[in-house]
């Protein structure tokens, strides 16, 4: 098995140097192909793995690959974990992978940066893989910053347009300090139990629950709360949550695959796999979890309403990203990892599928993204308009369909939870449920229904994209409907076996597993309850405003000025972090120019220094003056300077 | 007093080497000028045998010989081995010079080999008197090679200070000596060393040291008793300077070794505290001042004496791990001082002496292979790594701070940076600034193999220190 591991980890890499090192020789269609077959082979094996892992009953697998260093007892090493957990990752990425590289041919068709992209998009599929099959730390936070930096360049693949640089430079340093927590975090592990293995570290986490670190003087911390909060801080950065989710709308820069692959399905949900992974660390603080879960219902309700007011379509559905992600953080806050997993899937599923449908919206009307130019796109792009219908009812929560199933469980998890912060998060949730519904069926009507509001030339030439392109949005749309009959084995089965602990005291999914019968019972109990009837006032509301009374939007907007200029501002977050953060650097640096730079080590040091070395050899030239009688007058000096030194040291002297 | 014939055999590296070198005296007369070249190989092949048979007598347990004389051990005889080495490094190197400026000549050769006669003495001694007798043939074979171009007034005046300073020197020296035989009655230095450990350290023996360290401080060129190093490094040609600032190094460490660590090991105390005063003034003296030298072969005398601060500090630790950082040290300062020299030559030619800083401007564009090989020297002279002047500075280093002398080793770190500017200068005008002239470089292939081997050497050597530095360690008693 070792050695389909490596194949799946290391096809996609191939692919991606063949595309990127010998792009100009193998052509566009030759990169295309290696990167294809590369991760085609990954998911097939992947396939192959899952089917040996769940169907065939087979053991997981923990075992090293290379040992790269051994450094006081410490072991760096590059190995694999793969689990149940990790098979279901396997197949999210390398099928949404492979889904997106297909698209991919359509979307970049004309792009000059084609072999490039692919090269990226592969490379990604690898670093994605490394981390999620790690086995240890050092290899997580390789795959951790291997994602990180493919983001970066893919953000700024247009990299002459300005705006795109300046999103990935924001997103790079966003990423930064989420991932200083992170290798902080890493570093507290290191400190207390000197391994960097999953599997060692687990095994003597209880035996430290009671151990304190004094960060500040006087207030003694658990060393594991710290531990989690600095892991999840990490989290936060890469699977944004708030106040770290500002690189993720300015993400859109980037091409849609990428939103779609990267900014949607894959790289951002690293933070709640690593979080789920963490299990048997997180179980052992109560904070840390009341922390993970208060961030979470902040992002998963704030965000949404974010959503209400963006006009350009891939932000609606960035923001809608945000908000879903806050879901999974929520799930993960109440124990219920195998629901926030579970979530995690489906919504790979359908928000890449929306991603891919709004690209293919993209596509068709010549790159235009403002949803108030677009409207009646219904009759024109038949198979977009039923693809979205199922990837925006999925992701309302629609019974029957993926994100019902995932999202219900989620908000009954909470119900049920009792730790602190459950109460908010609870309220927060259902009314994430009615922003959904409401900011999603807006774009939806938006674009798809209501009067056509583009000029005759770009109707001219809309038509529906290539196969490539609607393809790939029907694969997608078959999980996004039928993924979440898979609910009784992951969630409430033992599908995770001893990959995911859950403390008694905390498992919320086993009280919700004890009145769970069947999918059909659990869609009629959903059906009863509030968070459905959210989300139809919800779908209702957009229904009613954008198409039957467009004034009521208008007139809304301004009657309460005051919340959409907030909502407009995103709370503002970007302006602080302008002033506050960037001019905070800016100041610091100009001082560390001016103070550090050209005054001490210009001014002082290098000036300063050469001016004492000119006085000092000017002095030393002087007595080198070439007369021998000079010479021996100062050997003569010098011995009995050493005389006078010596003689000194000599007790009875 | 019979000495049996076995004693004879161990000195044969000794006997022969004497024995070429008048052979070579007496041939030389009746060559012609151009058959000069029969004098340079019978030089070079003596080297070779005298290695030959240094490695084949060397006795597997150190042996006291003629009355306790004379030392034959493992040290003795690496250090001889390096001492060929680069002697031989040496005539190789200056042939070109010397035939070009019509000073092909077998004086150089003889005093040379004399001169290496001198310090296998030196290294082998175990006596006052055959240190001091060591000593002055190697100090007057040099006087006489520095004045060997003696038709040139800067040659004759640096060969007059050398003469004049080097007998001070030696008197003091031998100052030295004598109160030491007055206190304990004996010039064997082992008798020496057990007498001084019975006895409490009284202020005679103490006056006593003071004199002999100043004499070996002459000797290496450490501060304030250098005053006559630039002088005679830029004065001397440059072959001379080549020889006189590489193999003599080796030999003053031995010389070092056998007065300092083995007769006078009981005073450690003392001579550890004048060695850090003249440690610290040769790094800061040797490192500031070289900085506003424009004329290489000057730069590289303060450099020496920065060097030699280096060298006094693996000494001063007093431990057999700082003898051996210490012996790496003088050993592969010698290889990259015979390099640099070599450099030199290779650029110089008749008339031109290539000794000025601003001659090597862009030597790269002229020829980026030696360009690459004096930037390896460079890069070695200062310390970094992967070169093996970083492992020689960095294992000094880790002596004296295995001495909680943290303060020490700082210091010389410090006074390293700046010595660093001066080397890496050279190696941006190397590199960056316009050839002032583009005369093509000396074409003989000895030469040139010579020094493309010296640089991948001082190359290697950093990459795999291992074997070298266990030697050191090994051969120190």
């Amino acid at each position: 098995m070792e050695t389909i591991y490596l194949a799946i980890v290391l096809s996609p890499l191939i692919g991606s140097l063949l595309a990127g090192l010998f792009g100009k020789v193998i052509g566009r269609s030759g990169a295309h192909w290696v990167t294809i077959i590369g991760v085609a082979v990954s998911f097939v094996l992947s396939v192959y793995v899952f089917k040996h892992m769940v169907i065939d009953g087979g053991e997981s697998f923990n075992g090293t690959v290379y040992t790269w260093m051994v450094a006081e007892g410490m072991r760096l090493e590059v190995g694999f974990l793969v689990d149940r957990l990790t098979v279901l990752m396997m197949m999210v990425v390398t099928f949404v992978s492979l889904m997106v590289h297909v698209y991919t041919v359509g979307y970049m068709h004309d792009d000059p940066g084609y072999q490039r992209f692919f090269s990226y998009i592969s490379l990604f599929t690898f670093s994605m893989l490394m981390l999620v099959m790690s086995n240890n730390f050092m290899q997580l936070f390789f795959g951790w910053e291997a994602v990180g930096l493919v983001s970066y360049l893919l953000i700024g693949f247009w990299y002459k347009r300005p705006s795109a640089i300046y999103a990935n430079l924001k997103a790079f340093l966003v990423n930064r300090v989420g991932d200083f927590g992170f290798l902080l975090g890493i570093a507290a592990i290191a400190m207390y139990f000197n391994t960097l293995d999953y599997a060692e570290v687990f095994a003597a986490a209880p035996s430290m629950s009671d151990a304190t670190i004094e960060v500040f003087e006087g207030v003694p911390w658990s060393a594991l709360t710290l531990i989690c909060i600095l892991l999840f801080i990490g989290a936060m950065g890469k699977s944004a949550q708030v106040p770290l989710h500002v690189w993720l709308p300015d993400s859109m820069e980037g091409p849609t695959p990428i939103s779609a692959l990267i900014h949607a399905a894959t790289m951002v949900t690293a933070g709640i796999f690593m979080v789920a992974r963490m299990s048997p660390l997180f179980e052992l603080s109560e904070t840390a979890l009341s922390v993970v879960l208060v961030i979470g219902s902040i992002t998963a309700l704030f965000m949404g309403l974010l959503g209400l007011v963006q006009n350009d379509i891939k932000r609606v559905v960035a923001y809608s990203t945000l908000s879903q992600l806050g879901y999974m953080t929520v799930a993960l806050g109440v124990s219920a990892y195998s629901a926030g997993i579970f979530h995690l899937m489906t919504h790979a599923f359908f928000k890449a599928l929306l991603f891919l449908a709004a690209g293919s919206v993209i596509i068709a009307m010549h790159h235009e993204q403002d949803i108030r130019k677009m409207g009646g796109l219904k009759k024109y792009l038949p198979i977009t308009y039923w693809t979205s219908l199922i990837g925006s009812l999925a992701l309302i929560g629609f019974p029957g369909l993926a994100g019902f199933f995932s999202k219900d469980t989620i908000i009954e998890a909470v119900h049920a939870s009792h730790i602190a912060g459950s109460g908010f998060a609870y309220v927060s949730v259902l009314l994430g449920v009615f922003v959904t519904a409401l900011y999603s069926f807006r774009m939806f009507f938006l674009v798809f229904h209501t009067n056509e509001r583009f000029d005759a030339h770009t109707r001219e030439h809309l038509h529906e994209p290539p196969a490539v392109v609607t393809v790939p949005l029907i694969l997608l749309a078959v999980p996004s409907v039928l993924a979440g009959y898979w609910i009784d084995p992951v969630v409430f089965g033992d599908y995770f076996g001893s990959a995911i602990q859950v403390s008694a005291s905390h498992d919320v999914i086993g009280h919700l597993a004890e009145e769970f019968h069947g999918a059909a019972g659990f869609i009629l109990h959903g059906i009863q309850g509030p968070a459905f009837w959210l989300a139809m006032a919800g779908l209702l509301t957009a229904w009613y405003v954008y198409t039957r009374q467009p004034d009521l939007a208008n007139q809304a907007r301004n009657r309460f000025s005051l919340v959409y200029r907030v909502l407009q501002n995103k709370y503002g977050f970007d302006r602080f972090n302008e002033i506050v953060f960037a001019g905070g650097a800016r100041a610091v640096g100009w001082i560390l120019w001016k103070l550090g730079d050209v005054l001490f080590i210009d001014g002082l040091l290098v000036n300063g220094s050469a001016r004492v070395v000119g006085w000092f050899s000017g002095i030393v030239r002087h007595v080198q003056s070439g007369y021998l009688y000079h010479y021996a007058f100062s050997m003569i000096i010098g011995l009995l300077l050493l005389l006078w030194w010596t003689i000194g040291f000599v007790p009875n002297g | 007093m019979i000495v049996p014939a076995s004693e004879f055999v161990m000195i044969l590296p000794e006997i022969f080497v004497l024995s070429m070198a008048c052979i070579i005296l007496v041939l030389d007369l009746f060559l012609k000028d151009s058959e000069r070249n029969i004098s340079y190989w019978l030089a070079q092949l003596t080297l070779v045998f005298a290695a030959v048979i240094t490695l084949s007598v060397d006795p597997d347990e150190t042996q006291l010989l003629f009355f306790g004389t004379f030392i034959a051990d493992a040290m003795g005889a690496v250090l001889k081995v390096f001492i060929y080495l680069v002697a031989g490094l040496a005539f190789l190197y200056s042939r070109h010079y010397l035939s070009v400026r019509g000073l092909f000549k077998g004086e150089y050769y003889v005093l040379g080999l004399f001169g290496v006669l001198g310090m296998m003495v030196m290294v082998s001694a175990h006596s006052l008197l055959t240190v001091y007798l060591g000593l002055e043939l190697l100090s007057l074979s040099l006087y006489a090679m520095v004045a060997f171009n003696r038709d040139s007034y800067p040659c004759s005046e640096a060969a007059m200070k050398y003469f004049v300073l080097g007998a001070l020197a030696s008197g003091m020296l031998l100052y030295g000596m004598s109160i030491l035989y007055g206190m304990t009655g004996t010039l064997d230095i082992g008798l020496i060393a057990d007498t001084l450990d019975r006895g409490e350290s009284s202020v005679p023996v103490v006056f006593a040291t003071v004199f002999i360290v100043v004499g070996l401080a002459f000797k290496l060129g450490a501060v304030p008793f250098h005053m006559w190093v630039p002088d005679v490094y830029q004065g001397a040609p440059t072959p001379v300077t080549l020889y006189l600032g590489s193999a003599p190094k080796i030999a003053a460490f031995a010389m070092i070794m056998r007065l300092l660590a083995e007769s006078v090991g009981a005073l450690q105390s003392e001579w550890q505290g004048m060695l850090v005063l003249l440690a610290v003034l040769s790094l800061g003296i040797g490192n500031v001042v070289a900085i506003a030298q424009t004329n290489l072969k000057r730069m590289l005398a303060y450099s020496t004496i920065s060097h030699v601060g280096f060298l006094l500090l693996g000494i001063l630790a007093g431990t057999p791990a700082g003898y051996s950082a210490a012996m790496f040290y003088i050993i592969t300062y010698a290889l990259m001082a015979a390099g640099a020299f070599g450099m030199i030559i290779l650029l110089s030619r008749a008339g031109f002496e290539a000794d000025e800083i601003d001659d090597f401007k862009g030597l790269n564009q002229r020829n980026p292979w030696f360009a690459l090989v004096m930037l390896i020297l460079m890069f070695s002279m200062a310390g970094v790594p992967p070169t093996v002047g970083f492992y020689a500075k960095l294992s000094v280093l880790q002596a004296v701070v295995d001495l909680d002398m943290i303060w020490l080793a700082g210091a010389a770190v410090f006074f390293s940076v700046i010595g660093a500017y001066y080397y890496i200068r050279l190696v941006k005008i190397m590199y960056f600034d316009d050839p002032a002239d583009d005369a093509p470089l000396a074409s003989d292939f000895d030469l040139r193999f010579a020094l493309s081997a010296n640089g991948v050497v001082i190359l290697l050597l950093g990459l795999f220190p291992g074997s070298l530095m266990a030697l050191c360690s090994q051969v120190i008693p």
